[in-house]
């Protein structure tokens, strides 16, 4: 089977302990929650870091806060998405979010892999994830040790790809992370984390270890309507090839107050369709009016031939899924067979 | 030696009779699998074993200028390495197409060929070794698809072959095709393309070789066929047969990519002699992607002349392989894509061209149906067509025509009975068919097709006319009874079949079988767990043996009971006379008596299947003792808008002849429906080549589980099978395969479900949305509905065999073959009927195949 390069392992138990481990060691150390992105891609020698710093021992990064409404909702970083799934006041409180974390990967990866390890999930791509022999055969790619992007080979850019589903919910719910590192704490809004990049994805410094979501009470079930919807091949274990994370705020006569629609897995990171927010702001939840902003998610879609299905394909389901996700918004029926895990 | 062909199975016994056959029993091994006790190669230790591991080619197309193993050697725990000069000898499963070296001498050919070995004390130096070999190359120009390969001769990808970098062509006419045509009302031709795909057994191959002494070795591994790998490494290591023992592990899946002899079993038995250690290899994912041997990608034309009623006047049909880059099966596999289109539905004249080409990409082999789910998709989908031209429901139009029992087939098959009748029938009542169909709303459909395949190939793989499945018994004073048979365990329960054989025959019960299996030293050949042949061909072979001892044991018994050996009752472990069942023995007795009557105990049997009428050039290919039936509905809903469609429920109703245990059958039904539905909806063995101006790199397109697309439970539809009971007299207590036959159906009856939802035709597999999407676009345009290919590669195929059927009172042999008077003794690929024949009378002994 394929194994891992040596390393050196840290289980910090505090998180002044792994601040200080990260401070001291620089770019060369990785820090690792579940490890169901960092050990396949290390198996593969995407990185090849001299020190991994477990998060896992870490209690004050463990744990969802959420029950008192009146209040900010607060997860930690390593909560196993499985305990997100299972939290009742979580899927009554933000039901999109907790069908995006449904949607992740199969059970058994849900149990491992954590919250914040999904928010900080390496990009992806089909010339890129794969074994250091098939990578060899091709040269490398411009993500790692080689020069070209292969999925588009004048570009100046790597094109890898999003891959997270948490990243587009918890953006259209308009969440907060705090960021720790041996400087101190920062507070930064989710949007602002990502970069349009395959390479350098985070905005986050090797040095700084996410460690709460912050959900606003704005973004409650009971002020806010959300949706997520995913577009992959199989019911379970495929990442997004496509996902839509709408949410949606109305007045009592239902017409919109704010609107906030991002698109996962057809760009390096969670692409807002902001000319939505005008769209509908001011307006009722037409048919009309959601076909509009379906054909805006369509343009402002960039899938390319790095994952499965066919790319334009794919740009035609960015319309038809925002399209899904806003009628399942608006009460009203949606035409295409939705994803298996809808049912969450 | 006694005949060994017990003509009629099902009179062996009375299977009511039995404890176990016809009913659902806890397969033997069964509890060892789900609690983890089963060994599977790769849980094997010994003392000192190393690890192995092979350094495998970059490029797609080249000669290797130089492997250098310096910078490998510094690598901590390294101990050794290999290059393919130290085993210059080729090897490949069929004796025509010896074309492999267990490491690349000169030449790589594709993206994963291996061209070096390391081996180290642990598997993470091995791996880091591996890594660290430098191989410099010499590119060549590279060829990916049948198109390229008939467009370019050169470079040759190998020296033989039909021309170029064809590697086989073939061309046979059965019966006057044109007046056949001439006679039809209606005449239809269809393009079919049927993507190529990988087994996706859950494990990985592996291998450990043991050395003993100087020059003895055992070899444990993960295959399907260890006969054929004791004679692949008799080959190459150079070492007699006899000091070679191998052991096939139970196989964790096998599905055909188990089946054909692997350059890092080879590997690992040369650097276990090199290093006198027990050497171990299990190969990565991306490895088993280039082992492959999984289904040929095929372009397909077939032309059928229809008369009104949707009787077949006359079929056309060719083939286009794409072999990948080196021989495996795939001559075998060429004709398996014209050989079974005769035995469902009569088909007085038919004519049938193929052609495989080299191409740098991983060899394709056998794969669940070897080569015939190609063309049962091209047929049965056309047949919906002209059911629909006809005016006919396409049931109807099966019912109408099906193939009669014991006939012999315009291309001289010879068919046992057939179930497929009742097949239809219930898979039409289950999904309600008559009353559903066409009444469904728009976005919903029923497909049906039926499918059938072969119990066992009638002839073995290299030429030689010995038994191919031998079963030994050896009975003792404990009562117990060992069971020897090279047969091997892929997890089809051929174990568990074997078992409940003899513990019928003897009256025992499962767990007084001692049973020894797929042991070159130890257990007469089996030809191994291929062609769905062992429950047929180990199954009579087993029922002699049993048969035979049971008749030693009642003649000791008789003599003692005072009674006649055909009054004796073998059952609940006693022996008895019927007249007086309470004056018996226990079974312990019986052996014991039999025991001091005639000495130590042991019985044999063996099996050979009987002769084909066959005897033109490539009648070795379809000639089986009997077929199996099979016939599906799928229900499937498809959304137009965004072409997405899930199956919602298959019914699948398979002739098993007689189940000797039902739930084993209805395993590999559903196992079947699983695969068949992978194929059909996204599995994809693709390649991808970089932008020619920048890259030569011709790669396979993600060789990695999470990205090759098998179905996962939430994408299975409910199943509801049927298993038809006709008793055959060729299989033991009348049973037939279940192992294949009842994938066939599965994809054509998704394409015709779709088809009748919303109106599409999806020429090709596997049916993505995209496609689904592009033909309602088509029809909305006013062009036709569907979606696949457009035309068919141009191929010369050949001068044509002519072989005049058995209506037009033809012998079996082709009129204007050459080759049909050359007194050779290694002719062609699978070798025919008549060389057995001759074989027989010579009694030529020479069987191996330099």
């Amino acid at each position: 089977m394929l194994r891992l390069p040596q390393f050196r392992f840290h289980l910090p138990g505090s998180i002044r302990e792994a601040l200080s481990i990260l401070a001291a060691e620089g770019p060369e150390a990785r820090v690792v929650a579940g490890g169901t992105d960092l050990w396949p891609n290390m198996k593969r020698r995407h990185q090849k870091p001299a020190t991994v710093v477990s998060l896992m021992s870490i209690e004050e990064l463990n744990g969802v806060d959420v029950a008192d409404t009146s209040r900010e909702a607060r997860i930690g970083a390593t909560t196993l998405l499985e305990d997100l799934v299972r939290n009742p006041a979580l899927r009554a409180r933000f039901p999109g979010l907790a069908r995006a974390v449904a949607s992740i990967s199969s059970p058994p990866l849900r149990h491992m892999g954590t919250l914040g390890g999904n928010i900080c999930l390496d990009t992806r791509c089909t010339y890129y994830n794969q074994t250091e022999d098939w990578r060899r055969a091709i040269d490398y790619c411009m993500k790692e040790a080689g020069t070209v992007c292969w999925v588009a080979p004048s570009s100046s850019r790597c094109w890898a790809h999003t891959a997270s589903d948490s990243a587009p919910m918890l953006c259209a719910l308009g969440a907060r992370l705090r960021l720790l590192s041996a400087d101190g704490e920062r507070i930064l809004p989710i949007t602002e984390l990502y970069r349009d990049d395959g390479i350098q994805y985070l905005t986050k410094r090797p040095d700084e270890v996410v460690a709460d979501v912050l959900l606003p009470t704005a973004s409650d079930s009971d002020h806010c309507r959300s949706s997520f919807w995913k577009l992959r091949r199989r019911g379970s274990i495929d990442f997004a090839v496509l996902s839509v994370a709408a949410a949606v705020w109305t007045d009592a006569r239902g017409v919109v107050s704010d609107a906030r629609i991002f698109l996962g897995a057809v760009g390096s990171q969670p692409v807002a369709v902001e000319a939505a927010t005008e769209t509908l702001r001011g307006q009722s939840l037409t048919e009309e009016r959601i076909a509009e902003v379906a054909q805006l998610a369509r343009k402002l879609a960039t899938p390319m031939d790095n994952t499965d299905f066919k790319a334009q394909w794919r740009g035609l389901m960015a319309a038809r899924y925002t399209e899904a996700a806003l009628r399942e918004i608006a009460g009203l029926e949606t035409e295409v067979l939705p994803p298996r895990h809808a049912t969450l | 030696m006694d005949e060994p062909k017990i003509r009629d199975q099902t009179a062996a016994l009375d299977p009511t009779s039995g404890r176990y056959v016809g009913r659902p029993f806890r397969r033997v091994d069964g509890r060892d699998k789900v609690s983890g006790v089963t060994r599977f190669a790769d849980d094997l230790e010994f003392p000192r074993m190393c690890y192995l591991r092979l350094v495998r080619s970059k490029i797609p197309h080249g000669r290797i200028s130089s492997v250098d193993f310096a910078p490998a050697q510094k690598v901590d725990g390294f101990l050794g390495s290999l290059v393919g000069t130290e085993m210059p000898e080729t090897f490949g499963i069929l004796p025509v197409s010896q074309d492999e070296h267990a490491l690349g001498i000169d030449r790589v050919r594709f993206v994963g060929d291996p061209v070096a070995a390391v081996a180290a004390t642990s598997e993470d130096s091995a791996y880091e070794a591996a890594l660290q070999v430098r191989v410099e190359y010499e590119p060549l120009p590279t060829i990916a698809s049948i198109e390229e390969a008939l467009a370019n001769p050169e470079p040759r990808i190998h020296d033989y072959g039909s021309e170029g970098n064809i590697h086989k062509r073939v061309s046979m006419r059965f019966g006057d095709l044109q007046s056949g045509f001439e006679e039809a009302d209606l005449i239809l031709e269809d393009h079919f393309f049927y993507e190529g795909n990988t087994h996706m057994a859950l494990e990985q191959h592996a291998t450990v070789a043991v050395p003993e002494d100087v020059d003895r070795i055992t070899v444990y591994s993960s295959t399907q066929t260890p006969h054929y790998l004791h004679r692949a490494l008799t080959r190459v290591l150079g070492i007699p047969a006899a000091r070679i023992r191998v052991i096939a592990c139970p196989n964790g899946g096998g599905f055909g990519g188990k089946s054909d002899p692997f350059n890092h079993e080879i590997v690992a038995a040369r650097m276990a002699l090199k290093l006198g250690r027990p050497t171990k290899i299990t190969l990565d994912r991306e490895e088993v992607f280039y082992c492959h041997r999984g289904r040929h990608p095929v372009s397909m034309k077939i032309r059928t002349g229809f008369s009104k009623d949707g009787a077949m006047t006359a079929q056309h049909l060719q083939t286009a392989l794409d072999g990948g880059a080196y021989g495996s099966y795939g001559v075998a596999s060429t004709y398996y894509t014209g050989a079974l289109q005769t035995v469902t539905y009569p088909l007085p004249r038919y004519q049938f061209d193929g052609v495989r080409c080299f191409t740098n990409k991983p060899p394709c082999g056998p794969k669940r149906g070897h080569g015939t789910p190609q063309p049962r998709f091209a047929f049965e989908v056309h047949l919906d067509k002209a059911a629909e031209k006809l005016g006919i429901d396409p049931a109807d139009l099966r019912l109408a025509n099906l193939a009669t029992p014991g006939q012999v087939t315009a291309n001289w098959l010879r068919l046992g009975t057939i179930g497929l009748r009742r097949c239809i029938e219930a898979v039409i009542e289950g999904s309600e068919w008559r009353q559903r169909r066409g009444n469904l709303p728009y976005g919903r459909g029923l497909g049906l097709a039926c499918g059938a395949y072969m119990c066992g190939a009638g002839l073995p793989i290299y030429w030689n006319h010995l038994p191919q499945s031998g079963v030994q018994l050896k009975l003792d004073r404990s009562g117990g009874v060992a069971l020897f048979c090279g047969e091997t365990e892929i997890g089809q329960g051929s174990d568990s079949v074997l078992a409940a054989l003899v513990a019928d025959v003897l009256g025992v019960d499962l767990q007084d079988i001692r049973l020894c299996v797929a042991d070159t030293d130890l257990t007469p050949v089996d030809l191994g767990s291929y062609s769905s042949r062992v429950t047929l061909m180990a199954g009579n072979a087993a029922l002699q043996a049993a048969t035979r001892a049971r008749n030693l044991i009642a003649g000791a018994v008789a003599e003692r009971l005072e009674t006649a050996p055909e009054n004796l009752v073998f059952a609940e472990r006693r022996v008895f006379d019927s007249a007086a069942p309470e004056a018996g023995l226990s079974f312990e007795d019986a052996v014991i008596t039999a025991e001091a009557r005639f000495g130590t105990l042991s019985t044999v049997g063996s099996y050979i299947p009987p002769r084909s009428p066959g005897k033109y050039r490539g009648a070795g290919v379809g000639p089986s003792p009997t077929y199996s039936y099979s016939a599906a509905v799928i229900e499937v809903e498809v959304d137009p808008s965004s072409g997405i469609y899930r199956p919602v429920h298959v019914w699948l109703a398979h002739d098993i002849g007689r189940a000797i245990n039902p739930t084993l059958v209805l395993g590999q039904i559903e196992g079947s429906v699983y695969m068949g539905l992978g194929e059909a909806m996204m599995e994809e063995q693709a390649f991808r080549r970089l932008p020619r101006h920048l890259s030569d790199a011709l790669v396979h397109k993600v060789p990695s589980v999470l990205e090759y697309k098998t179905p996962t439970f939430l994408d299975m539809p409910e199943v509801t099978s049927y298993l038809i009971e006709d008793p055959d007299p060729e299989g033991p207590f009348g049973a037939k395969e279940v192992g294949q036959g009842p994938l066939l159906p599965v994809p054509p009856a998704l394409a015709n479900a779709i088809h009748d939802a919303v109106g599409v035709r999806i020429d090709q597999v596997p049916i993505q949305p995209y496609m689904i999407l592009q033909a309602l676009a088509a029809g909305d345009k006013g062009e036709e509905a569907r979606f696949g290919p457009i035309g068919f590669p141009e191929v010369d195929f050949g001068e044509t065999l002519i072989v005049p059927t058995p209506e037009e009172g033809g012998d079996g042999r082709a009129i204007n073959d050459p080759k049909s008077q050359r007194h050779s003794k290694m002719r062609g690929d699978t070798g025919t009927m008549s060389d057995r024949d001759k074989a027989l009378k010579t009694k030529d002994r020479a069987l191996t195949t330099k």
